[in-house]
């Protein structure tokens, strides 16, 4: 019975092609769905009734929106330029060592975050910062970039450790060679080889921080609504097609960066 | 010319270097001192594991030793980083940076020594030329073969002048063709640069065509040090004949001593002189080692050295070996040059008799 070359190919068994389509559109059916009603001409978002762009128009006019967007790309920004220094730091650290004990511990600890419910953390820092603003009075977007700083890093550290470990270590030995000191060496030949790695971590984190609702909405001080938060917000009361239009936006921005971050990473490698 | 002693470059004075600690020690370099010349061509040889490569990191200052003195003329370099010491490697990956360019490459290191632009230029320009490269200097290495990233290796460790140049195993990626050219490009090299190369290598018919002296290491130890024709002529260990080259062993007793030679009797009682490496007391059995170029082969038996039965004929192109199997059972190799005028005067299956012409056979260091 050598029928295929594999013993097990998932494609031949019975009711494959079904189940694939029907994760398909369970994936894919509801994104559609609410980027077809983002340019509906009315106000419902379930009833079709024109085309027309003035859900866009709304978003762009609606002072909220652009507010909540700014902040969010503040935070994510900041969040995300931080959090892949400390895991660049983090990822060459735990790399560039002989395996001694305690070094799967470490791995753990950096990636704790991916591990304890969010919203554990979301309660913890609400008390601790709390605190904080009681003792020194600050309360601007500090909390906010400090708490999705921490949450970013593993996201960051991720694949900059796998480019890390997939690197040839006798290049940074041959810089060493020929005359390279550490930082030498590290500037000319390890950042430029790892920045694949690096702006991939960027990007992730980017996109971690700009989708984050749960530990936003119990670290925000008043005003301080994010994009996610603010269209949370929204949704308790009229929902129109306009959540539907932000929302597209917000998709082709990730879509946007992921693609970005595939053609810089085929490029390098 | 005058005699005059030789310059050392580089001097190791008893280097150990251990792995590890405790029941997980590895000795891998066991109380190493070797002296290597100037402008010289030395090779380090040895299996895989024999700590060749360790005692290269060591000179390279990829590692540091547990004890013991590396000096570069003089200067105890043992405890300085790799970037502080003015001796450059040849990788055996060759590690050549794949965002740089081929003369980005070789500017490398005379840009970290902090050489001027327009100095760098012509130094990259010399070393393209001396490699052969100048056509490829803006090419990524990534989009050149082998045997050239190969050449831009070497240029790129022989850029800034180092004293010594340090060649780990770099021909070992090659395919056959390339790895001959390459050896008589890297002994042109040598000759051109003046500089003194220390070269690894696990092949030992590399390290008898390209060294000036070569080392034999074995588990962390060197057994013998001397040029190509004394390791290959003169093995003073059992190790080291066995692994250069083809060998025959023979245990004799020994009868007499005499200006630094033996008189030794062979298993078939015919007395011969062997070498010895040092003057030491010798009696009882030894072991004796004969290259199969250095017997002859003979239809007559009678007065032969060793005496037996011809087992197999192997046919090589540019010799035949014939393979012997004496009255001890021991196997012995004979191998003759073919030449037109070589008849088949041999068949197997017949008695034949084996001269060893004198001074061919050698005692080992057992």
């Amino acid at each position: 019975m050598a029928r295929s070359r594999h013993a097990f190919d998932v494609r031949h068994q019975s009711g494959f092609p079904t189940i694939a389509l029907t994760c398909f559109f369970l994936l894919y059916l509801p994104i559609a769905t609410l980027v077809v009603y983002a340019f509906n001409s009315g106000t419902s978002i379930a009833t079709w009734e024109g085309l027309s762009l003035r859900w866009f128009q709304a978003a762009w006019n609606n002072d909220k929106v652009i507010d909540a967007s700014l902040r969010s790309i503040q935070i994510a920004t900041c969040a995300a330029v931080i959090a892949t220094a400390v895991a660049t730091m983090a990822a060459i650290a735990t790399t560039r060592t002989r395996p001694y004990r305690g070094l799967n511990a470490k791995y753990a600890f950096i990636n704790m975050p991916l591990m304890v419910p969010e919203i554990v953390v979301a309660v913890a820092l609400l008390i601790f910062f709390s605190r904080i603003k009681v003792a020194t009075g600050y309360s601007g977007l500090g909390y906010l970039i400090a708490a999705h700083t921490a949450f970013c890093i593993p996201f960051a550290y991720l694949p900059i450790r796998a480019r890390l470990e997939t690197m040839d270590l006798s290049l940074e030995t041959a810089a060493a060679d020929l005359y390279a000191s550490p930082w030498q060496a590290f500037r000319r030949v390890t950042l430029p080889l790892l920045w694949p790695g690096i702006l991939a971590g960027l990007m992730l984190a980017f996109v971690i921080s700009l989708d984050d609702v749960v530990i936003t909405e119990f670290v925000k001080s008043g005003g301080q609504d994010t994009l996610p938060t603010y269209m949370l917000g929204q949704l308790r009361r009229v929902v129109t097609p306009e959540m539907n239009a932000i929302s597209t936006v917000f998709l082709l921005l990730s879509i946007a960066i992921v693609t970005i971050f595939f053609f810089v990473s085929r490029k390098r490698s | 010319m005058p005699e005059r002693p030789e310059k050392s470059t580089i001097e190791i004075r008893h280097v150990s270097k251990v792995f590890g600690s405790g029941e997980n020690a590895v000795i891998a370099l066991d109380d190493v001192s070797l002296d290597i010349r100037e402008n010289e061509f030395f090779t380090l040889l040895g299996p895989s594991g024999c700590g060749k490569t360790t005692l290269l990191r060591l000179i390279a200052g990829f590692s540091y030793p547990t004890e013991g003195e590396i000096k570069l003329y003089g200067q105890d370099i043992a405890p300085l980083p790799p970037y502080k010491r003015p001796v450059n490697t040849v990788f055996q990956s060759y590690a050549l940076f794949p965002h740089m360019s081929v003369g980005e490459n070789i500017a490398f290191g005379l840009e970290m020594l902090g050489r001027p632009k327009s100095a760098i230029r012509t130094r990259v320009e010399e070393m393209l030329a001396l490699v052969r490269m100048e056509h490829l200097r803006d090419r990524k290495t990534a989009q050149i073969s082998g045997g050239q990233q190969q050449r831009v290796a070497l240029a790129r460790a022989l850029a800034p002048q180092p004293k010594v140049l340090l060649l780990d195993e770099p021909l070992s990626a090659l395919d056959y063709k390339l790895r001959k050219d390459m050896q008589i490009e890297l002994k042109r090299l040598q000759h051109e640069t003046g500089i003194t190369f220390i070269f690894v290598t696990h092949d030992q018919e590399e390290a008898l065509t390209m060294s000036d002296r070569l080392a034999v290491m074995s588990s962390g130890r060197i057994l013998q040090i001397g040029n190509p024709r004394q390791i290959y002529d003169r093995p003073a260990e059992r190790f080291v004949a066995d692994f250069i080259g083809e060998t025959n062993f023979l245990t004799a007793e020994v009868t007499g001593l005499a200006n630094g030679k033996a008189e030794v009797a062979l298993p078939g009682g015919a007395k011969i002189h062997a070498l010895l490496t040092e003057d030491r007391e010798l009696n009882g059995a030894v072991s004796v080692v004969v290259r199969p170029e250095h017997a002859e082969i003979v239809s007559n038996a009678n007065g032969a050295d060793l005496k037996g039965r011809l087992a197999n004929i192997v046919y090589f192109g540019t010799d035949t070996l014939y393979h012997v199997v004496l009255e001890t059972g021991e196997t012995f190799i004979v191998r003759r040059q073919n030449s037109r005028k070589s008849v088949d005067e041999f068949s197997e299956g017949t008695a034949v008799g084996i001269i060893l012409a004198d001074g061919s056979a050698q005692i080992l260091r057992d």
